[in-house]
């Protein structure tokens, strides 16, 4: 995918849903990933919790809209990532 | 933060080369959205390479296929005239900031709204069938239905 930035892999600078084995799952364009953490950038995060939204809500109002930037650089550990998928790929 | 005039010129032009109106201020902006009748096209242009890239050509090649278009179609350019953007976006303030996008106004409401991630990824061929397919469904009018 054509981004500016050669050296920082196939995903950098798109849209991306990382989802945990947790509660939390947030959507953002992928920055940096390494075996230790991600960078996101413009991104939203959200918890799953009783009477919350799911996840699956969350990703599919995404897939329609986007999201709103509550988090202009947003670093999550990989331990307990569980995917890195491109936004584009949900259905709205 | 504003990018370079010079790299961004023909980021612009591979737009208005198609005769794409460019809006560089509010003013312009709401004098661009000011009919309410019709089909109005906005384009929020950016340097994105992920996205823009593709986006520019579809919207070319949807242009010059032929067949049901807009009524009116223009743009303004993120990161580059802050205020004309803000303003436009204002009249989508419902979609959250996403650049590139692409609006489509039907007599003055929003029929449809595009936001980067359904461009990431794509070919500007792909979406130029995107195109082709929101103007056919949103731009047909009256007896042509």
């Amino acid at each position: 995918m054509g981004t500016f930035h050669d050296n920082m892999g196939e995903l950098h600078g798109i849209t991306v849903v990382v989802d945990t084995e947790g509660s939390r799952i947030a959507i953002g364009r992928r920055h940096e990933m390494n075996a230790v953490e991600i960078v996101l950038m413009d991104a939203d995060i959200h918890e799953e919790a009783p009477g919350a939204s799911t996840k699956k809500d969350f990703i599919q109002r995404a897939a329609q809209v986007g999201v709103w930037a509550r988090h202009r650089r947003l670093v999550m550990p990989m331990q307990g990532v569980v995917s890195v998928t491109p936004l584009g790929q949900f259905e709205g | 933060m504003r990018y370079d005039p010079m790299m961004v010129q023909p980021m612009r032009e591979e737009l208005t080369a198609i005769g794409v109106t460019e809006l560089k201020t509010p003013e312009e902006v709401d004098a661009f959205l000011a009919s309410k009748s019709g089909t109005t096209l906005v384009v929020v242009n950016s340097v994105c390479g992920c996205a823009a890239g593709m986006a520019r050509p579809g919207l070319r090649m949807a242009l010059q296929e032929g067949g049901v278009r807009p009524d009116r179609i223009g743009t303004v350019f993120a990161g580059m005239e802050i205020d004309a953007v803000e303003r436009a976006r204002s009249y989508f303030s419902d979609m959250p900031p996403s650049s590139p996008s692409f609006a489509l106004f039907k007599d003055g409401q929003l029929a449809w709204f595009v936001p980067r991630h359904r461009i990431e990824g794509r070919t500007a061929t792909d979406f130029a069938a995107d195109l082709k397919k929101m103007f056919e469904t949103h731009c047909v009018t009256g007896a042509a239905k």
